[in-house]
């Protein structure tokens, strides 16, 4: 009752610092003022969250109605283990923003378009995991919708902006509109708004199918599921960079929880193919959301795209412990729901990092193409390694924190071989195969994006006079990457916070791990399959020194500065290194070019001509041709045909409305 | 007394990996040499290329960074922690359950990434062309080992080596899934220490080239640091192969120390027949283009995910 009480007092305050920054709009230290107050009411929120995860597993859900909203129904707020994970994930990336926005905010042009909605965003991504009832949960979601389409909107003076928030809004309109419609399925004819009182309705395989599928839309939209992520690299980059790595970071989990919340609590039992679509969906998005951050010139559009590979790689885990569960495999299901939980804590942490990181060079050089960038590891050292340990996170490599999560959604595939539906049989070992190829990509996309931001020669004047940002954006980028590193050498804690949670959705947890020697995990006990992050980390570091020690006493300790070598010819234009697009040829001519239509064309000049040659790349996103381009193309057509109906004569209305009628009544005539 | 017993054994399975890299890369060469009629360099003359490139000064370029200096220490300790870690002449090292095979294969990709940034940090046309190809092999060859791990746990019940190697010795069994595996892993070995067909480690300055490129800024201790680095990889995958497919000799747990000599006199034999059988390969067959490569892994990806949906289907095959 208390914990819920504090987490509304904080939430509260959120909206009236909110007001705040719109009344001192006059005051010099108004951006330190908003954000320090939105971080500190972070940390209450996450600090309630974190106790309730951390208290005995027994403990009552707390619940609170409160008298406003719709009359006579009110607001029902409650906090249950689930709601507790994601108000501590959600939390803990809206504290390292704020943080980053006290320094990152005082180079907004004009902080008026941003303060006012930063607080207020926070408030109702929190709202949305406190409500228990259709009502205040649809409220919340627009609201959150709403205040992040504001701050896309605040640099409103660029074309590109501007469409960036007109595609937001629509798509988000879209998914709110599915999630009314999957409420009021759950709800049923005589239902009721409550939660609780939909977690007890009975519902047949149609419907139950039904509100599977506008749940995945609902929720997949806000999300960034493939063919629903359009907006996503659109809207996510075109905001200040705090508030990208938050709605990349962070909204996308309010998202994860709104899609757990419905199918896994609140449908009781989904239809049996419900699997089967979320791992397709899922694995669909792992592979072309990589696919098209590998394509990407633009670092912020890129980190966006890495974003949908994310969350496909999160769907892929809820997949998974959706077939597990219809299977009867309690604790086969608890591995993948842990493993997916687990990636979404880690894809907060490290993709806020990134975009922090991303930030910090937008400051420094204002620029995001990565074909005017390079070289920033000498003129921004400790961003550069910041940044370095984010890529390596996100790239699935020991002995971080996304190779955990990776670890153990590998684990729960190979215990699918149980599962006796011959459609998941063979569709279990291709995600498998997918997941891993995705994670293979992924390193490859970092490697290309690091090493043309950070490494190399600088490609312009912005890039080559850059300097170092601010402490407080280096130290909200320090905490994420701090626990990205902890994450990965102590992940049996994590585990077992997780545990609550997964048992109160699945009915069963993971083995207790913190007691095992070592901080090793082991998730089935029966493979004997472990992993301890920290001798890893430690062997490694020994072996380094070793390695250090060693050539230091024995070898030269000569060191001579040289020009580079590059086979006898090198070239001081930056220009002859590779750039964004010849490095990710290679992948492009294996993978890209049925994916995404990646035309290259040469065109030489004619003989004798000295003219220089041109290359030219197209890529199509074919997503957007096939499914967006059409839709207007369609309303336009159908809006010329319908058009005929506005000059009838008065005879030809009143028999239209006659057939109507006559229709009508028929249908109430033949329904049962 | 048991413990310190383990201890050692740990410790001499990672000076052993450490001694005999070199020599197996040294092997290799001289039998490939001979095959062409050729004498050959002497069996130990990796070691002295080693000795040669520590003594001598170490060239960098001027823009070079931090990372550049750094970069080979830790491919070198991911790829020595990854070495140490796959059973070779005994299983259920001291350290053993602290990494899975999974874990090994993500500690190459850790080495890999490092390598594929140190070959962009001076910013050279040559570094751009190495990284770029090294992550399209990769891109392929990681999923395609994995599915290979998959079909092997799927066999063995885990996904720890050592389990995997036990179970090997005591359920011994000839399996179509495992016939895939083996087949996929071998391409995959091939690829991923840039061998022929894939890439040519005697050559330097072929445009095809993948692996040299991308160290061809390096020089003196760090340039050794990374040839080492490059056999013991070599090394670890002969062991693998070893250790899954042909694992008899290997020490079980609880053997008198007498079975650890056998273990350890196999184990040379092992990597003996090894070297050999690469070294027939390789002179037997031609380097690919580049952009034929992809299609060379893609048939161990296809053979892996072809092994996995076979045990999926029915676990007896």
């Amino acid at each position: 009752m208390t914990s819920l009480a504090i987490a509304l007092a904080s939430i509260a305050g959120l909206f009236a610092t909110s007001i705040l920054a719109v009344a001192l709009s006059k005051l010099p230290s108004r951006n330190r003022v908003v954000y320090s107050a939105a971080a500190l009411a972070c940390i209450a929120l996450l600090a309630v969250g974190l106790l309730r995860l951390g208290a005995a597993n027994g403990e009552a859900d707390a619940v609170m109605t409160l008298p406003i909203g719709l009359p006579w129904l009110g607001i029902h707020l409650r906090m249950d283990a689930l709601s507790a994970f994601f108000l501590a994930v959600i939390n803990l990336g809206g504290f390292g923003a704020s943080i980053y926005g006290i320094g990152y905010g005082e180079h907004e042009e004009s902080p008026g378009r941003v303060l006012p909605f930063f607080p207020a965003f926070l408030a109702g991504m929190n709202l949305v995991l406190l409500a228990d009832d259709a009502f205040s949960f649809l409220v919340s979601w627009e609201f959150m919708s709403l205040a992040s389409w504001a701050m896309v909107m605040a640099h409103h003076q660029e074309a590109e902006t501007r469409r960036a928030g007109y595609v937001y809004l629509l798509m988000a309109g879209f998914g709110s509109l599915a999630l009314l419609l999957t409420f009021g399925l759950l709800a049923g004819p005589t239902g009721h708004y409550a939660f609780i009182t939909m977690r007890a309705g009975e519902h047949d395989t149609i419907s139950a199918g039904l509100i599977l599928i506008l749940a995945l839309i609902g929720a997949g939209s806000k999300a960034g599921l493939v063919p629903l992520h359009a907006w996503l690299p659109l809207a996510h980059p075109a905001a200040p960079s705090h508030v990208s790595a938050l709605m990349s970071g962070v909204m996308t989990k309010v998202a994860v929880y709104g899609f757990i919340r419905i199918v896994f609590d609140l449908l009781g039992t989904p239809p049996w193919w419900a699997s089967l679509l979320v791992l397709i969906v899922g694995s669909v998005t792992a592979v072309l959301g990589v696919l098209q951050a590998l394509m990407e010139r633009d670092l912020k559009r890129l980190l966006a795209y890495s974003t949908i590979e994310n969350i496909g790689v999160i769907f892929i885990g809820l997949g998974l412990a959706l077939a597990f569960q219809e299977n009867a495999m309690p604790a086969a299901a608890a591995l993948a729901l842990t493993a997916a939980l687990f990636h979404a804590l880690n894809h907060s942490l490290f993709k806020s990092l990134l975009f922090f990181g991303s930030g910090a060079v937008l400051t420094a050089t204002h620029e995001r193409d990565l074909d005017r960038l390079g070289g920033l590891i000498h003129r921004m050292p400790v961003t550069a390694f910041l940044f370095l340990a984010g890529s390596m996170a996100i790239s699935a490599l020991p002995p971080l924190n996304g190779f955990v999560s990776e670890w153990l959604t590998f684990q729960a595939v190979l215990l699918s071989p149980n599962i006796p539906q011959w459609s998941l049989k063979v569709l279990v070992p291709a995600v498998g195969g997918v997941l891993a190829l995705a994670a293979a990509l992924a390193a490859a996309c970092f490697v290309r994006a690091y090493g043309i931001v950070f490494l190399g020669r600088p490609r312009s004047a912005a890039a080559a006079k850059a300097v170092e940002v601010d402490r407080y954006s280096l130290a909200a980028m320090v905490m994420p990457a701090l626990l990205c590193l902890l994450a990965g050498l102590f992940p049996g804690p994590i585990i077992d916070a997780i545990g609550p949670t997964v048992r109160s959705i699945i009915g069963a947890q993971m083995p207790v791990q913190s007691a095992l020697p070592w901080y090793t995990i082991i998730p089935i006990a029966e493979s004997r399959s472990s992993y301890n992050g920290l001798l890893v980390f430690l062997f490694i570091t020994i072996s380094t020194l070793i390695a250090v020690e060693v050539l230091h006493r024995f070898a030269s300790r000569a060191v001579r500065r040289a020009p580079a070598w590059d086979c006898g010819y090198p070239d001081p234009s930056p220009l002859t290194q590779y750039s964004a697009a010849s490095a990710s040829q290679p992948i492009r001519r294996v993978f890209a070019g049925s994916l995404l239509h990646a035309r290259e064309t040469v065109e030489m000049p004619p003989p004798g001509s000295s003219e220089p040659a041109r290359f030219r790349l197209a890529l199509k996103d074919v997503i957007w041709e096939t499914i967006y381009a059409p839709i207007p193309r369609v309303i336009a057509a159908s809006a010329l045909r319908l058009d005929r109906f506005q000059f009838l004569t008065i005879r030809q209305y009143l028999s239209l409305v006659f057939a109507a009628l006559v229709i009508l009544l028929l249908g109430l005539a033949i329904w049962p | 007394m048991a413990l310190i017993a383990s201890f050692i054994t740990q410790g001499l399975q990672m000076l052993l990996v450490l001694a005999l890299a070199p020599l197996l890369v040294g092997f290799t060469r001289k039998v490939k040499a001979r095959l062409l009629r050729r004498r050959g360099p002497s069996i130990i003359q990796p070691y002295r290329d080693l000795l040669r490139l520590i003594r001598k000064e170490a060239v960098i370029a001027e823009n070079a960074s931090w990372l550049f200096r750094v970069s080979p220490y830790l491919i070198f300790a991911a790829t020595w922690v990854a070495a140490a870690l796959v059973p070779t002449f005994a299983t259920n090292l001291q350290f053993s359950w602290t990494a899975d095979l999974i874990v090994i294969t993500a500690l190459l990709g850790s080495a890999r990434f490092m390598l594929a940034l140190a070959g962009m940090d001076v910013g050279t046309s040559f570094g751009g062309i190495g990284s770029s190809r090294e992550i399209m092999f990769a891109s392929i060859a990681e999923p395609a080992m994995l599915l290979v791990v998959f079909t092997l746990a799927l066999v063995a019940g885990s996904t720890q080596l050592s389990a995997i190697a036990d179970f090997m010795v005591s359920h011994a069994s000839l399996r179509v899934s495992l016939g895939l595996a083996l087949a996929a892993l071998i391409i995959v070995a091939l690829a991923e220490n840039s061998r022929i067909p894939v890439d040519n480690p005697a050559t330097h300055l072929e445009l095809t080239m993948v692996h040299e490129a991308m160290v061809l800024e390096y020089s003196g201790r760090h340039l050794a640091v990374i040839e080492f680095a490059a056999a013991l990889k070599l090394l670890l995958y002969v062991s693998l192969i070893a250790c899954l497919f042909a694992p008899w000799g290997i020490a079980l747990t609880g053997n008198a120390v007498s079975a650890y000599v056998v273990g350890a006199l196999s184990y040379v034999g092992k990597l003996a027949v090894g070297g050999l059988l690469l070294a027939l390969f390789e002179t037997s067959i031609a380097k690919m283009r580049v952009f034929r490569v992809p299609d060379f892994i893609g048939i161990a990806l296809m053979l892996g995910l072809l092994g996995v949906l076979l045990l999926f289907v029915s676990g007896s095959f």
